[in-house]
């Protein structure tokens, strides 16, 4: 067990086998996470609109009800208090699912910055146990557990329905993984969630599901390149540093952070996010340096491990923008190895599109 | 998995079997169930000299690195790279699994280690 935000949270389930098995269970069959650490804030009222555009960078205009889209909340210099999952649950009425480490800071952010507008945000992190059931067998795990035609949700959509007997649950095709899979919202109380997570182990027999940690939620990630609060984002890093432009839109009205970015945009950037290969023997990990032929350091390492689907070398890292070309070579020191990598395009791992449209 | 009585255990995880002049070194089967999947070593080149205690080299598993210390002093003779090969021969067997061969300086040296008895001791405190 580690602590993670003050949460007690496994590595790794042993019963499952370990890291590498519950990060292959997730691409092949199926996973679960308990991922209650995950807060939620609830944003209410008749300008909750407003307030939502005001706060996070997406356009949450352009949500229809039951969607939900990737976004994140910034500081007045276009860096990230955090990135978060906005799901527009009515008209007047949006849930922002956040990070565990960053919670408190969140809330209070939120509700300073939403003070102007006729709305209340409040923390509902502690009703709910969040589970997320993950991977090409998700769907068909928690369709024996619901009434709702899972088939019928699209990617980033969301429907209540009753799940384990439970009514009006929350089902999101959602998730942190980069495979297919949904994330249920439960009543926090102990013996509810314990009898959903028995259920949904039960459902995901037949499947090979298997509980899946910290860890290979961490792997699962990274070989989707997902960013992660303090590695790829973080309140030193802004927006188009992390390449996460395409979730900020510019034109949607004024935000918090949009000047900032303005400014960015036409000063251009020091450093940007890159995905790296290793070439020789080694693994980079969250930290190491990257240094030039000299040794002298010009970036570093966000996140790094050996990829288990990919069975490769895989890391993250921000390097100056003329090191980050696709196949340029940078020098990763590796506890004083010098290990080469590549620059690679990303996200280093993308699932095979389903043929049916969705 | 048993720890066999032949071999020799530090408190750094390692294992030595002693046969004469000759030390075969490696990771004990907690070691490996505590690192998980290990999926690189990174080991000294023939020739090096170590002295007992000094790190040798490196064990990446997915979820972290860990360093590795020689129980004993003396000159790599060889070190077992077919393992670059297939790193997970550590989690499946890690008392065959051996790293490095070294020619001893002082054979004696290893009685002064853990037996078996007291390293399944030492984990079963550590826990």
């Amino acid at each position: 067990m580690v602590d993670f935000g003050g949460w007690d949270m496994p590595v790794e389930y042993p019963s499952s086998g370990g890291l590498v098995k519950e990060h292959l269970a997730v691409r092949t069959g199926a996973g679960m996470f308990d991922v209650s650490h995950m807060g939620d804030i609830l944003i209410r009222g008749p300008q909750a609109l407003d307030a939502v555009q005001w706060v996070s960078m997406n356009d949450a205009s352009k949500l229809q009800e039951g969607q939900a889209h990737y976004s994140a909340l910034l500081y007045p210099e276009g860096t990230f208090v955090d990135d978060v999952i906005v799901h527009k649950m009515g008209p007047n009425d949006y849930l922002l699912v956040i990070n565990a480490g960053t919670r408190e800071k969140d809330h209070s952010w939120v509700r300073k910055n939403v003070s102007r507008f006729r709305c209340h945000a409040d923390d509902v992190g502690d009703y709910y146990t969040q589970i997320a059931i993950q991977g090409p067998k998700g769907e068909a795990t928690l369709q024996k557990l619901t009434n709702v035609d899972l088939s019928q949700i699209k990617n980033y959509w969301f429907k209540h329905g009753t799940v384990c007997g439970l009514a009006n649950t929350l089902i999101a095709r959602t998730g942190y993984t980069a495979e297919d899979g949904f994330e249920i919202y439960v009543p926090s109380d102990v013996p509810t969630s314990e009898r959903v997570w028995k259920e949904v182990t039960e459902a995901g027999k037949e499947f090979g599901i298997v509980p899946c940690g910290l860890g290979a939620r961490n792997t699962l990630r990274l070989e989707g390149k997902m960013a992660l609060y303090g590695h790829e984002i973080s309140d030193t890093i802004n927006v188009c540093e992390a390449v996460l432009d395409r979730y900020c839109k510019m034109d949607k009205g004024d935000f918090v952070g949009r000047a900032a970015l303005e400014k960015v945009k036409a000063e251009g950037l020091k450093r940007i996010l890159v995905g790296l290969e290793a070439v020789d023997r080694g693994i980079p990990r969250d930290g190491y340096k990257i240094v030039d032929a000299a040794g002298g350091e010009i970036g570093y390492v966000t996140s790094g491990s050996y990829a288990p689907f990919l069975k490769k070398s895989i890391s993250l890292a921000y390097v100056p923008p003329a090191h980050s070309e696709i196949g340029q070579e940078v020098i990763v020191d590796v506890r004083g190895q010098k290990v080469k990598c590549r620059v690679v395009p990303t996200p280093f791992y993308k699932r095979a599109k389903k043929s049916t449209a969705l | 998995m048993a720890y066999p009585k032949d071999y020799r255990y530090t408190k750094e995880h390692e294992w030595i079997q002693v046969n004469g002049k000759t030390g075969l070194v490696g990771i004990t089967d907690h070691a490996q169930d505590q690192l998980g999947d290990i999926v690189h070593l990174t080991l000294p080149e023939a020739g090096a000299e170590l002295k007992a205690g000094e790190k040798f080299g490196e064990v990446d598993a997915v979820k972290t690195v860990s360093d590795l210390f020689s129980p004993a002093s003396g000159k790599v003779v060889e070190a077992n790279q077919s393992l670059n090969e297939t790193p997970e021969a550590v989690n499946k067997d890690a008392h065959r699994a051996w790293m490095i061969k070294l020619e001893l300086s002082n054979p004696k040296e290893a009685d002064a280690l853990l037996s078996a008895d007291d390293y399944e001791k030492y984990i079963a405190e550590e826990k």
